[in-house]
């Protein structure tokens, strides 16, 4: 079995569970649960990166989302303490399924009939000295002015979270 | 194997799953979770994108990497608001936060 075919079948595995697990965080009806299916979906996306060899960005993703935002998240349901309320949806469900299955139909009609400028190139073989080195020549002013964005954001969770009367 | 109309197809129905969950959710976690869906399917995008059109350039990883870090500076922004909102009306229903004034 060559590499081809095996990234295929790791592509169709992933993008099943990937979907699956989208749908089951917004249908399941336990809060908590649609957390950990979130996860899932998370590091089946963090795969998927892998499929189309973008290993750093892989690691990233299964850092980022699968460790800090999961659990920011679940220390939010946690915390507010509604999940015996589950989770449920409102009075719109039909009206934005609707909505939902029309715009991914436009979105595939519009993929499927467009003619995509494709490159035959390979990519390289590891891609984190090139980011790297992408981030501090190229890309260097919004690296920076992305540590600030953090600090604020960082700043104002305290702020928003400690209250008025302290 | 798997071609960049695959990629982009799965992106687009991530994208609308999170879309219908931000749309109908009412415990303001969820729809918090349905906007990390919809996120990671942007992500997916440009990903493939770079794969399939500029393989040679880091474009679209570097792309993603400044998304996860907004993501992650709005989760941590989302998580305080929630906690806010809850002490405030004990409740993250978002039908109960009918008005802004607090």
């Amino acid at each position: 079995m060559n590499v081809g075919v095996a990234a295929s079948i790791a592509f169709w595995i992933m993008a099943i569970i990937a979907v699956v697990s989208a749908l089951a965080v917004i249908v399941t009806r336990d809060i908590f649960r649609a957390a950990l299916f979130l996860i899932l979906a998370f590091l089946t996306v963090a795969g998927l990166f892998i499929t189309l060899s973008a290993d750093f960005v892989a690691a990233v993703q299964v850092l980022v989302y699968g460790g800090a935002i999961s659990i920011l998240l679940i220390f939010a349901v946690l915390l507010t303490r509604d999940v015996q309320k589950g989770n449920p949806s409102n009075r719109m469900l039909k009206p934005a399924v609707f909505l939902g299955a029309l715009f991914a139909a436009t979105l595939i009609v519009v993929i499927t009939n467009s003619t995509w400028k494709l490159s035959g190139d390979s990519p390289p073989q590891g891609t984190t000295a090139a980011i790297g080195d992408a981030l501090v020549n190229s890309y260097v002013l919004p690296f920076e002015i992305a540590s600030v964005l953090l600090l604020a954001a960082m700043i104002g969770a305290i702020v928003v979270a400690r209250g008025r009367d302290e | 194997m798997a071609g960049l109309e695959h990629y982009l197809i799965l992106s687009a129905i991530l994208f609308s799953i999170g879309l219908v969950g931000a749309l109908v959710k009412r415990n303001v976690v969820a729809v918090l979770m349905s906007l990390e869906i919809m996120f990671n399917a942007v992500n997916l995008a440009f990903i493939a994108f770079g794969r399939f059109v500029t393989p040679m350039l880091m474009t679209g990883n570097i792309f993603v990497l400044f998304i996860v870090t907004v993501a992650a500076a709005e989760v941590a922004l989302g998580l305080a608001i929630i906690i806010a909102l809850f002490r405030a009306k004990e409740s993250v229903d978002v039908t109960a936060v009918g008005r802004m004034k607090g």
